[in-house]
């Protein structure tokens, strides 16, 4: 799959690219702590990766392989600032390396280069999120540094040509050396922000799996593991941070429900409907305890955006049956998520869930009035999900002629092939009904 | 997707010799600790030597099961403990198996059955029969844990 530098053996180039998505991530960031350069760090990482990609199919697989690289890509960067006679200070600086010249022909020999790893790796993951990149750009740049997928994995996994996301990765790692992006954990002011930048990638990331459907390509589908793994090491290395451990807990808590989604042919079937046996129980239970961690890490402070919607997701998912649902607590939570982030779409998701919810201000007419009362936000103008939710809530109002309507205009304003099927068949369903 | 690691019990953690085995843990503890901050442990437990365990077999007509108490005589079909991964390949279950701190123990890879790999081998209502009886204890385990 790393067809980009497919000149190794065969029966060994499996072996390399596991190791590569292992150990890149920790080599490319401890190459950039010294080095100082992101993009070099990764040339650098690539060249052990060739070196490996040659010498293993003959030599094994090393011992340990990690330590491998990490000798293979030091010795490139010394030979390389020995050689560029330009680069006077840096030749300084690695003078004192210089004196030694035995500790660096000794493959296994680590030096620094472990010592900081964890920290290293948080760095890389702040600097390839840095806000000074587009979105595109910092989940490519995420992808490729820190997941350690190819350029052709990328690529594939958000359906552009090769070239397009190379020379969007090359962009990328240009702009953070042109805005001298240091190469460190923000602190202070800054962290809150950077941070936040970062779960954003990761859901994107895990987003895109997302909305993938089941019959399109394997790599899609698995930016979902991959955006899992992400946030599980971002909780491990940030574990004082209640919203990675909440957004771990919402991704798995989402993914649980993959296998219930399509029916057959792929037609989309909606949450409530869905059989709630095939929801993947080991996701459950492992992201339930991710926000049993972020409940515990957040003292006194108030739940944010991620740890309230994985609440939300753990309402559905400790639900038996879809008429087990607590909506009560759906409309708190939701209530609450509108304070911390207002938006019209989360109106009508709390409309959905007043509609559901037997409280005494609660129910259809309740919902419906929140619905009309979003009808002229230009946010939500050409949103299918609106004449979907007002259809639905018509419909149970016993209003069928509209709620036929409401479906219709729905089914009209979605892209989506299954979804549509799935309003045009409700359509259907309301006009048969007395 | 997911692999399971099935670690094969040894004589020696037979015979649940835990206080002489503080370094192995140690080591272990630190390997785990590997294995979540890349993301890719999703359980992982260790079990208790076969005295304390039982068995059933089956008899081949479906007529009942008789139940066999532990120990049992070979250490290497035997369970030690387990872990559950998810990785990207096969390859890459092996490459951080190859890190674990194991010495003179066989250590087994497989991978988890998906849904998909029943898609249209099993009638319908087997497979989401099953799905909700495996729904049912699991839920049952969730308000526990």
């Amino acid at each position: 799959m790393l067809s980009g530098q497919s000149s190794g053996h065969p029966s060994v180039q499996p072996a390399v690219e596991a190791v590569w998505r292992i150990e890149s991530a920790r080599l490319i960031a401890a190459l950039a702590r010294v080095t100082g350069d992101v993009g070099l760090a990764e040339d650098l990482a690539q060249d052990a990766l060739v070196a490996a990609l040659e010498q293993w199919p003959s030599d094994g697989v090393p011992g340990n392989p990690g330590a491998w690289l990490t000798a293979v890509a030091r010795r490139r960067y010394i030979d390389g600032v020995r050689r560029a006679v330009a680069f006077e200070r840096k030749v300084e600086e690695l003078g004192r390396a210089a004196a030694r010249p035995a500790e660096y022909e000794d493959p296994m020999d680590e030096i620094e280069f472990d010592t900081h790893v964890e920290d290293d790796v948080l760095r890389l993951i702040f600097t390839a999120c840095h806000p000074v990149l587009p979105r595109d750009g910092r989940v490519a740049l995420t992808l490729k540094l820190v997941g350690g997928l190819s350029t052709e994995q990328v690529a594939r996994a958000f359906l552009v040509p090769v070239p397009t996301m190379a020379a969007r990765i090359t962009r990328a790692k240009k702009a953070l050396a042109a805005a001298k992006v240091p190469f460190e954990v923000p602190v202070g002011a800054e962290l809150n922000p950077r941070f936040a930048s970062v779960l954003e990638v990761v859901y994107l990331i895990f987003n895109e799996g997302y909305a993938a459907t089941s019959g399109e390509s394997w790599y899609r589908a698995e930016l979902c593991d991959e955006a899992m793994r992400l946030g599980r090491m971002l909780s491990a290395l940030a574990p004082d941070e209640p919203e990675a451990h909440g957004l771990v807990a919402l991704m798995e808590i989402q993914a649980s429900r993959i296998p219930a989604r399509a029916g057959p042919g792929g037609a989309l079937i909606t949450l409530l409907e869905q059989d709630r046996g095939r929801w993947n129980r080991l996701l459950i239970t492992h992201g339930l305890a991710a926000l049993a961690r972020a409940e515990r890490s957040r003292h006194a402070r108030a739940a944010g955006p991620y740890v309230l919607q994985a609440e939300l997701a753990a309402c559905h998912a400790r639900a038996f049956a879809a008429a087990d649902t607590d909506w009560t607590r759906i409309v708190v939570l939701y209530e609450a998520l509108a304070r911390l982030t207002p938006s019209p779409v989360i109106e009508l998701n709390r409309a959905v869930a007043v509609s559901m919810s037997d409280g005494p201000a609660d129910g259809p007419a309740a919902a419906l009035a929140i619905v009309d009362s979003l009808a002229d936000d230009p946010a939500l103008r050409g949103y299918h999900l609106l004449p979907a939710v007002r259809a639905d809530l018509l419909a149970r109002l016993g209003r069928p002629a509209q709620a036929r309507a409401e479906f219709e205009r729905a089914a009209a304003l979605t892209a989506n092939d299954s979804e549509r099927a799935h309003l045009l068949r409700r359509a259907a369903a309301v006009n048969s009904a007395p | 997707m997911r692999v399971m690691v099935l670690v094969h019990a040894t004589e020696d953690s037979e015979q649940g010799n835990y206080a002489g085995r503080v370094g192995e843990f140690e080591a272990m503890g630190k390997y785990n600790e590997e294995l979540v901050k890349a993301g890719v442990m999703l359980a992982g437990e260790g079990i208790e030597p076969s005295s304390g365990g039982k068995r059933l077999e089956f008899a081949a007509d479906g007529g009942g099961s008789r139940v066999i108490d532990g120990p049992f005589a070979e250490a290497k079909e035997i369970i030690g403990g387990f872990w559950i991964w998810q990785v990207s390949s096969m390859e890459e279950a092996v490459e951080w198996l190859r890190r674990a701190p194991f010495r003179g123990q066989t250590v087994e890879l497989r991978r988890i059955l998906e849904p998909a790999d029943f898609a249209g081998l099993l009638p319908p209502e087997v497979m989401e029969n099953e799905a909700r009886l495996r729904a049912q204890a699991a839920a049952a385990t969730d308000t526990e844990g």
